[in-house]
């Protein structure tokens, strides 16, 4: 029971990670993370939306457990905490990420296969 | 001195191509092909990519970004159905250093479309007490994370 408790609690903190990292604002959040602490304001420059609308954002990081956030003054700094995963986690987490990129370039791919007409009749 | 330590996971997922299951296994069986989708991410700076697609066969992989680590991906093929099904066994090495050596299972399914389901059952070799992933403080996730991103600007379709 305890075992199966275990499992179904770590899946869950998985689903919320692959959600958090579903949406392409949050990964340009993630990735800019990757390269160091940064303001809210920095992190909602590049993004096409509003300040409010990028921080519900980092807060739907924040709940995913791979985004921490800490205020200073009046300065509220995020970093990236990955660590809170664990090796089995992050183990998926790694391979499914480079599975995913790997597998929507298959995609492309195969798109641009269908869409050549030197290759059109193939299989 | 390192700590050992096996991690066991597993995990499977899918993904719907429009294209026939010849297509698909094409993409996966031919070296020039296969070179096209499975490269590392965008900035990373490339080994050689070998792929001897037969049953027996090695592929082999390597690459990292900048000053970062270099990863080497080395895989024997097992078994190989066409237009149906790839089985290979990979080890993945960071610096040198093991890191985990899983079993991968493609499957392709016909239809309108084709099916594509990938498995791995993977051991995480000292994950816990790795002094390279300390040193490393996220990890590869981040890595992962940040080939995810670099590699692929519109996906979350």
């Amino acid at each position: 029971m305890t075992i199966v408790k275990y499992i179904l609690n770590r899946s869950l903190t998985l689903d919320r990670v692959f959600h958090a990292l579903a949406d392409p604002s949050r990964r340009v959040i993630v990735e800019r993370l990757t390269e160091g602490p940064a303001t809210a304001s920095d992190l909602a420059e590049p993004l096409p939306m509003t300040l409010p609308g990028a921080l519900q954002h980092l807060q739907m990081l924040e709940r995913s457990g791979l985004v921490h956030s800490r205020k200073t003054g009046r300065v509220r700094t995020y970093r990236i905490e990955a660590e809170a995963l664990q090796p089995a986690e992050r183990w998926i987490a790694e391979r499914r990420a480079g599975w995913e990129r790997r597998l929507d370039n298959l995609g492309a791919y195969l798109a641009e296969q269908r869409d050549d007409p030197r290759t059109s009749d193939d299989g | 001195m390192t700590e050992r330590s096996v991690e066991h996971a597993s995990f499977s997922f899918e993904r719907v191509y429009d294209a026939s299951p010849a297509q698909v296994f094409a993409a996966w069986a031919d070296p020039a092909a296969k070179a096209q989708w499975f490269r590392n991410p965008e900035g990373w700076e490339d080994g050689p990519y070998e792929l001897d697609f037969r049953v027996g066969g090695r592929e082999s992989a390597s690459g990292g970004p900048k000053g970062g680590p270099v990863h080497e991906y080395r895989a024997l093929y097992w078994d190989i159905v066409p237009d149906e099904r790839i089985v290979y066994s990979y080890e993945m090495l960071e610096d040198g250093t093991r890191v985990s050596v899983s079993l991968a299972i493609m499957e392709l399914e016909p239809g309108g479309s084709t099916r594509l389901t990938l498995t791995e059952h993977g051991a995480f070799l000292d994950g816990l007490d790795s002094a390279a992933r300390r040193r490393q403080g996220m990890g590869s996730l981040l890595d992962a994370l940040g080939e995810t991103l670099s590699g692929d600007d519109h996906a979350g379709r």
